[in-house]
């Protein structure tokens, strides 16, 4: 199979990233060329303490396999706390997510730093492989 | 949404979009998405011959939203929103695509995905950009004053600076003295000027400059306002209160030096002291050191005590961070003990060396004068013996770990600096901390004296260990961004802050309780009561959104239906 026809049939991700901290650090896996699945699209918001737990519903009740908070961790300039209230909200999106019948495991959080290129690329065929897994469950 | 007239630009940049994605296709896909009433590619979209015909077509075509499918935000983002503005469009309705970090470079191997991909990216802008609105800047009028907290090197140097530039300084110091550390310390590597007569020269300037006001014995009590126009309380005395109004805040309120453990390394021998301890013995006398009643002619000095820690059983929180500065002043003061008494055996326990830059001249002069050095693995730290003669057991490295006893008059612990504890002033200025306890700043390469809480500036060592120069280099920074901040009279703020909708808002005190900057208040409403936000002092992460039990909320340019329409838009292109 050529380049151009090469087919991707892994499952669709959608990744909430951060402005200021793990956008750069998707942007330098690109930069380095670093591949991952084109089943991955990304929405930038200013930080992980302000995702609506509606929106990770929609997003799977409208085609993604599994969402990734990729979260600033302990790097957010704008709340010493954010990884823990992030935490607080994914727990409360997991159980809205089995409200409606859907696995708790199609979310996903995980810091991801502005140099965190590696480590997001690892993330997605992880988390994609996990979804393959629940799917056949 | 139909209404809309948006203009839609795919860039090939050169070939490193278009040869790993078909601008062509994507540029087709999109020609008739609702709202879309031109679409076009470009070589280059930020050369100066693509923003003109942008421009032109942005005029001619009477568009009122633009998409660019281009690079990452982070490069032409401003660009672009300038020269949206420049053809009379509100550059909020702007929105950038980024298909080359996010898309071509990271599929360079799939060209059927990666095109595919870039049209559900670009359909998802384009569903954003028809929900902008248009937003203006955020104007605040500025007071030409600032408050400068802490008045060390750092503070001292801040305050000259700033009145020379016109701006006046009002400088206040919990301790009834100036002059914060460096005031203490003897002679300073490398000019050997020593540190009490630097600070009374600094003080001799502030007491000759008008624009100067300096409150010692004074503590800040309490901030309002906002960026530009902050109303400041201060404390002075036992219980005189003064209010200021100032545009700016500098905090430069210095650091602690580690506190070893009584068990730690012997310290609670009366001849194991921490290196403060026997920089402040070599200022007294001349000739051969005396300690503690008994002439020193045997020093050891064990480096990284309290520095560069692991978590443990025992240091369940350590200080991970090196403070830089003490090698080089542990090494100043070897060669100072050597210029008074070079009789002195000197050992230098240490895990590495870093007299970085200039410094390294002050290590080898060390060696060059007879200081011998040992270096120990952190796993196998030197053992100190105080009972009878003092004596340091050390397993050397650079020797195959030969276990090497010194006996010791005086064991010098080369402590370093540790975040100073200020819960009070972290509290009123609504600080952020990093996860080594010092005060943090933005970014540390891009914006590193600047803090999320606009017109708050850190500098000097609250902020990270730093050597004198490097604190006053800082000082400097915190300077030029609050003159640069102050002399323009106004400053401009994003305007991506929360919004209430006060028909859905009930008044729950959720939102103002997830906010950490004060930035939402009670107001009535229609004959309720509502939050509402103050746009100066929102930083717009939106903590408040997800936590309104009535979907009351959101953030400018991230708002529900936005974020919504977004995923909307890659679900289609899924789909097909």
């Amino acid at each position: 199979m050529s380049i151009a026809a090469k087919k991707d049939d892994a499952p669709h991700i959608l990744v909430f990233s951060t402005n200021n901290i793990s956008d750069p650090g998707i942007d330098m896996a690109g930069s380095a060329h670093m591949h991952y699945s084109t089943q991955v699209q990304v929405i930038s918001v200013p930080c992980s303490s302000g995702i609506k737990p509606t929106w990770v519903l929609h997003a799977l009740e409208s085609g993604f396999d599994g969402v990734f908070i990729a979260a600033d961790g302990t790097d957010c300039a704008y709340l010493p706390d954010c990884t823990t209230r992030t935490g607080v909200l994914v727990k409360k999106t997991q159980d809205l997510l089995k409200e409606h019948g859907r696995s708790p495991k199609r979310l996903r959080m995980a810091a991801v730093c502005s140099v965190c290129s590696e480590s997001f690329v690892s993330h997605m065929a992880n988390f994609q492989k996990d979804i393959v897994k629940i799917a056949s469950d | 949404m139909l209404n809309r007239r948006i203009g839609v630009f795919i860039c090939h940049c050169g070939g490193n979009i278009s040869d790993y994605v078909d601008v062509e296709e994507v540029r087709k896909s999109v020609e008739n998405s609702p709202g879309v009433v031109l679409s076009k590619k470009h070589m280059f979209t930020c050369s100066d011959a693509a923003q003109t015909e942008m421009m032109k077509d942005v005029l001619d075509e009477k568009l009122d939203g633009l998409v660019i499918a281009s690079c990452s935000p982070k490069l032409h983002l401003h660009t672009f929103r300038s020269m949206s503005e420049r053809a009379g469009l509100n550059p909020y309705r702007y929105v950038q695509v980024n298909i080359r970090e996010q898309c071509s470079w990271a599929h360079t191997d799939n060209m059927r995905g990666a095109t595919k991909k870039a049209i559900a990216l670009v359909e998802a802008g384009i569903a954003k950009s028809c929900l902008m609105p248009s937003l203006s800047t955020i104007r605040v009028e500025t007071v030409p004053k600032a408050l400068i907290i802490g008045a060390g090197i750092a503070g001292l140097r801040s305050a000259l600076s700033l009145a020379r530039l016109g701006i006046h300084a009002y400088l206040i110091e919990r301790e009834e003295q100036p002059g914060g550390w460096v005031g203490n310390l003897g002679e300073l590597f490398p000019q050997g000027k020593k540190g009490p007569s630097l600070i009374d020269s600094l003080l001799e300037q502030v007491r000759r400059e008008e624009g100067i006001t300096l409150f010692t014995g004074t503590e800040l009590l309490e901030k309002s306002g906002n960026i530009g126009n902050f109303t400041v309380k201060l404390k002075t005395g036992q219980s005189d209160t003064i209010s200021l109004n100032v545009g700016a805040i500098i905090v430069t309120t210095g650091f602690d030096t580690y506190a070893p453990q009584k068990t730690e390394y012997g310290f609670n021998d009366t001849n194991v002291i921490t290196l403060a301890e026997y920089e402040r013995c070599l200022q007294e006398g001349t000739g051969e050191i005396q300690y503690n009643g008994h002439t020193v002619k045997r020093v050891a000095y064990i480096y990284c005590v309290g520095s560069r820690q692991k978590t443990s059983e025992s240091c369940p929180s350590p200080n991970t961070q090196c403070s830089r500065y003490c090698c080089t002043s542990a090494i100043h003061a070897a060669i100072l003990t050597h210029k008074r008494d070079a009789t002195v055996g000197q050992y230098h326990l240490y895990r590495d060396i870093r007299t970085y830059g200039k410094y390294e001249l002050l290590y080898d002069e060390a060696l060059n004068l007879g200081s011998i050095f040992l270096r120990f693995d952190a796993a196998t730290p030197p053992t100190v013996h105080t009972d009878g003669q003092l004596r340091v057991n050390v397993h050397d490295t650079l020797t195959r770990g030969e276990e090497i006893e010194i006996d010791a008059d005086l064991v010098v612990l080369v402590t370093g600096m540790v975040p100073r504890e200020n819960k009070k002033l972290v509290n009123i200025l609504k600080l952020p901390i990093g996860k080594d306890g010092f005060f943090n700043e933005i970014h540390p390469k891009l914006r590193p004296v600047e803090t999320v809480i606009d017109g708050v500036f850190i500098a000097g060592t609250c902020q990270s260990p730093k050597t004198i120069s490097e604190s006053v280099a800082s000082a400097l920074s915190a300077v030029s961004k609050t003159a640069g901040l102050l002399k323009r009279g106004y400053v401009e703020l994003e305007p991506l802050v929360a919004m209430v909708d006060a028909d859905r808002c009930v008044w729950c005190d959720e939102c103002t309780k997830a906010c950490p900057y004060g930035a939402i208040q009670k107001v009535e409403h229609n004959g309720k009561e509502v939050a509402e936000i103050i746009p100066v002092l929102c930083k717009g992460e939106g903590a408040c959104v997800p936590v309104c039990p009535k979907d009351a909320l959101d953030v400018e340019g991230y708002t529900d239906h936005q974020i919504t329409a977004m995923i909307d838009a890659f679900s289609k292109e899924m789909a097909k």
